[in-house]
């Protein structure tokens, strides 16, 4: 990689402040961040860090109710971003800073075109004609690998998929071919598969142009693909900082070692019991919504006590057949059995004790836990609905059950969802489906808001329910980390369909089904090569949808 | 596009029963009034034989049903009957006088939509600054007033005091477009006052709640002025709820004016209503009724149309 050794972003003392209940409380605590032209810095940690408050800080910008505190610094190229009049810092942004965000489909306004947001900065500083833009638009679609890439920016951002979209918005971030990029954990929110297509297209763009970049992400095997250096933040404060190659083979500090250990969980698996039926069986199930389909011959077993891991990406069906199995989509053909007995398709044919044997787990506790209702009605509720507890043995019904997640009775009982952080949300969450008494539960992606320490906190949790308890687990998941640590039998889905399914240790064994295996290559690893190696082996050509496409039955 | 034309159908054909039931209400409304009508319409000397030659005469010694039935089936071929206290046919009696109100209506939303929309999107760009509350404060004061005293206020001041404007508004067809609209001026701005207020909120709220939106950060990252943030980032994406409350005003602005209309003695809709309904006319009521109606749904479908063309999603489909 070149790089001429010039400074172009230098932080000192970087002090963020927010306002919240009436006084400002700090965000970032003085951090110093150095940047060279044509250098890419990784920024990591868990949310609440200020990654991203620093990455906006970079361009001069705090969200609305935060401000840049007295005694810091923002030096770019020479300009002091601290004491530049809002004008100046406008003209700025677009032309000679930009910015990625995480959700790209939430980012582009539904109401434009992709490529006349493309071509507004060029156009709003006089750099190009919009004719000179559009082309330029197309020139760089096409580097970045885009289907199309004379076409579609002619399309509105509805009519494109989100690894396109992301990949349209590095475009637009180099329209004005920036000296510094902020990427706000821009595949976050991607499929695997989608992941590397845009990771390499980010990685080779940035390249290309020897443009610098702050890289923020939650993922450590990300962003050791993409990072020149590393930066490690917690709080709000610098833990350490490295280059790549040295933060992954020898961290320094205490938290950094936590962090890369993350990924050590991992529970025996278990065999399949012998004998006796299924606990819930899913049998050649067709479903639909509307009129069109979306499920087709689904058929998998759950044994008592076991874990069975549905993964796929976006769009294949894994929640869909969440869906039937509890009865909220009647499927169109076959049906679902729970210890052998049919269930009625629809819930509301369901006896109280068909309902209560299964019950949920959601990805989203924010929006999975009313805001306005105590914790202990939360969990309260299910247990006076199914068990009819009433008085002083529902709450000590509660009490237990606050036990169980581990969390002490006495603080959480009167408070309210908004007072409790993710993690502790998500064992909420957790504790109101223990309250119906189950043998079954559907865990929806309940790891995948959660950062990665926090997350492991809840699967060591319900692996330990699910001993004390004798629970079954469905597992839906993208992330093939959480399916290795906890999972005992995997399914892969894709287009609605099963494509492979078997016990944990085949399945992550070659030979394996040609989606599995693209699935599983592509998951990234702590290795800095992996990416490159990854793409010398299959070529730009064979990852990410392409891959997905040849790979279809 | 197949879509839409088909709720258009759908809501059309279900306009048309919401007609017809509201015809039914209104007769037997009418018919609930105390008094008679043979009375109201000959007054207090008229003798009981003229009375109930008059009742033969207009029908109204049938059944009430009967009535209604027979005023439907012809109403169905387009015929609305004839007024029972000035015998001349209803069409004749509303053509013109509906045709005064429409373009009144016309002539104070040409001013207030635009008007409003503007103010909305200044406030929303100026949020929270005295501008900002100073706007809000007028125009709440302005639609909290009754019409009727705002309309007196502008009498006072804008003719009286000043003599800019007459304070009467009796147009006639031989006027000049000109004449007109500077006879109507002052019955066009209290309406305007009167509904401004609402739209305005409503562009600025829908705005401003668009704000906190990614694509509105990515745009300011992306260095783009604030007005232009506002028009060109929010504006589209707000015009659906935007675009609602402009019907409800527009329909308002058609069926609300009895009181404008008689401050301003402007021969609209609404005064002929108010007459019609005093003297038992039926018939007049009736049409009435219907036309307002057939506003307020067409209004609301457009509204739903109109909502629909902005959505990018429904307009160009995957």
């Amino acid at each position: 990689m070149s790089q001429d050794k010039t400074v172009l972003l230098n932080i000192k003392n970087l002090i963020i402040e927010g306002y919240s209940d009436e006084k400002w409380v700090g965000i970032v605590h003085g951090v110093d961040l150095k940047l060279h032209r044509g250098e890419v810095m990784g920024l990591i940690g868990e949310s609440g860090a200020g990654k991203s408050t620093i990455g906006l800080a970079a361009m001069g910008f705090t969200k609305d109710g935060c401000r840049i505190g007295e005694g810091s610094s923002i030096e770019f190229d020479g300009m002091e971003l601290t004491t530049t009049p809002q004008s100046d810092l406008q003209s700025l942004r677009g032309s000679r800073i930009a910015y990625v965000a995480q959700s790209a489909a939430a980012s582009f306004n539904p109401a434009h075109k992709l490529i006349d947001q493309h071509t507004e900065a060029p156009l709003q500083y006089r750099i190009q004609k919009r004719l000179e833009s559009q082309e330029d638009a197309m020139e760089l679609y096409e580097k970045l690998r885009l289907p199309n890439p004379r076409e579609i920016g002619f399309r509105y951002p509805h009519q494109v998929s989100g690894g396109q979209l992301q990949r349209a918005m590095t475009a637009m971030a180099m329209a004005c071919r920036p000296d510094l990029i902020i990427f706000d954990e821009p595949t976050t929110a991607l499929d695997v598969t989608t992941q590397i297509e845009v990771l390499s297209a980010i990685r080779d763009i940035v390249d290309q142009f020897n443009t610098a970049a702050i890289y923020i992400t939650h993922d450590l095997a990300v962003v050791a693909q993409m990072a020149d250096v590393i930066k490690v933040l917690l709080k709000g404060n610098e833990v350490e900082e490295a280059d790549t190659r040295t933060m992954l083979s020898n961290p320094q500090d205490d938290y950094t070692k936590s962090l890369w250990a993350v990924r050590d969980f991992k529970r025996d698996q278990k065999p399949r019991p012998t004998e006796g039926s299924p606990l819930i069986s899913v049998k050649n199930v067709d479903a639909s919504y509307g009129d069109t389909p979306v499920l087709h011959d689904v058929s998998f077993d759950i044994y008592e006590g076991m874990t069975v891991a549905v993964v796929g990406e976006s769009g294949s069906g894994k929640s869909t057949v969440a869906r039937c199995i509890t009865g909220l989509l009647p499927p169109t053909k076959g049906e679902c059995l729970f210890k052998g007995t049919p269930l009625p398709p629809d819930y509301r044919d369901r006896s109280k004790d068909q309902l209560r044997q299964a019950q949920m787990i959601y990805q989203m506790a924010d929006t999975a836990l009313n805001p306005k209702v105590k914790i202990s009605e939360i969990i309260g509720r299910p247990a006076q609905f199914y068990s009819g507890l009433t008085g002083p043995a529902l709450k000590n019904r509660v009490d237990e059950l606050l036990d169980l997640i581990e969390l002490e009775p006495a603080q959480y009982y009167n408070r309210y969802p908004p007072e409790l952080s993710g993690g502790q949300k998500q064992r909420i969450g957790i504790a109101r489906s223990l309250a119906a008494e189950p043998t079954f539960i559907i865990c929806d992606e309940v790891t995948s808001a959660l950062d990665q320490l926090v997350a492991e906190g809840i699967l060591r949790l319900l692996d330990k329910l699910q001993n004390e308890l004798n629970l079954s687990y469905m597992f839906i998941t993208h992330d093939l980390a959480t399916v290795r640590s906890i999972a005992d039998e995997v399914v892969v889905m894709q287009y609605g369909k099963v494509v492979e399914q078997g016990p944990k240790d085949v399945m992550f064994k070659p030979p394996h089904h040609a989606y599995t295996d693209l699935l599983l290559s592509s998951v990234p690893e702590m290795d800095p090569d992996w990416l490159t190696t990854l793409l010398e082996e299959r070529g730009v050509d064979d990852i990410g949808e392409a891959a997905k496409a040849n790979k279809r039955d | 596009m197949g879509d839409i034309i088909s709720i258009i159908a759908k809501r059309l054909g279900l306009g048309l029963i919401t007609l017809l039931v509201i015809s039914i209400i209104i007769f037997f409304a009418v018919e609930l009034l105390p008094g008679d009508i043979a009375q109201a319409v000959l007054g207090q000397g008229a003798t009981e034989d003229n009375l109930a030659a008059l009742r033969a005469e207009l029908g109204l010694d049938r059944a009430a049903p009967l009535r209604y039935l027979d005023w439907l089936g012809s109403a169905l071929t387009g015929d609305f009957g004839n007024s029972l206290v000035s015998k001349t046919p209803v069409a004749e009696a509303i053509g013109t006088r509906f045709g005064n109100t429409l373009f009144l209506a016309t002539y104070a939303a040409v001013i207030a939509v635009p008007a409003a929309i503007f103010l909305g999107v200044l406030v929303a760009l100026f949020r929270n600054s005295v501008f900002d509350r100073v706007a809000n404060v007028v125009t709440l004061t302005s639609i909290s007033s009754p019409e009727f005293f705002l309309g007196y206020v502008l009498i006072l001041f804008l003719a009286v005091k000043t003599g800019l404007f007459p304070a009467i508004a009796k147009i006639d067809d031989d006027m000049t477009l000109f004449d007109k609209l500077n006879r109507t001026f002052l019955p066009a701005l209290t309406m305007v006052l009167v509904v401004v207020a609402h739209m305005m909120r409503m562009t600025r709220a829908s705005i401003i709640n668009l704000l906190a939106s990614p694509y509105v950060e990515m745009a300011r990252l992306k260095g783009v002025p604030a007005w232009k943030v506002i028009v060109k980032h929010t504006l589209p994406n707000a015009w659906a709820p935007v675009i609602n409350v402009v019907a409800l005003n527009l329909a308002y602005l058609i069926t609300g004016v009895v009181l404008v209309e008689v401050v301003f003695v402007y021969p609209g809709i609404g005064q002929l209503l108010v007459d019609a309904v005093t003297k038992r006319d039926f018939p007049v009521v009736q049409a009435c009724c219907l036309i307002f109606a057939a506003t307020f749904i067409l209004l609301n479908l457009a509204a739903d149309v109109g909502s629909i063309l902005t959505n990018p999603r429904l307009r160009h489909p995957k």
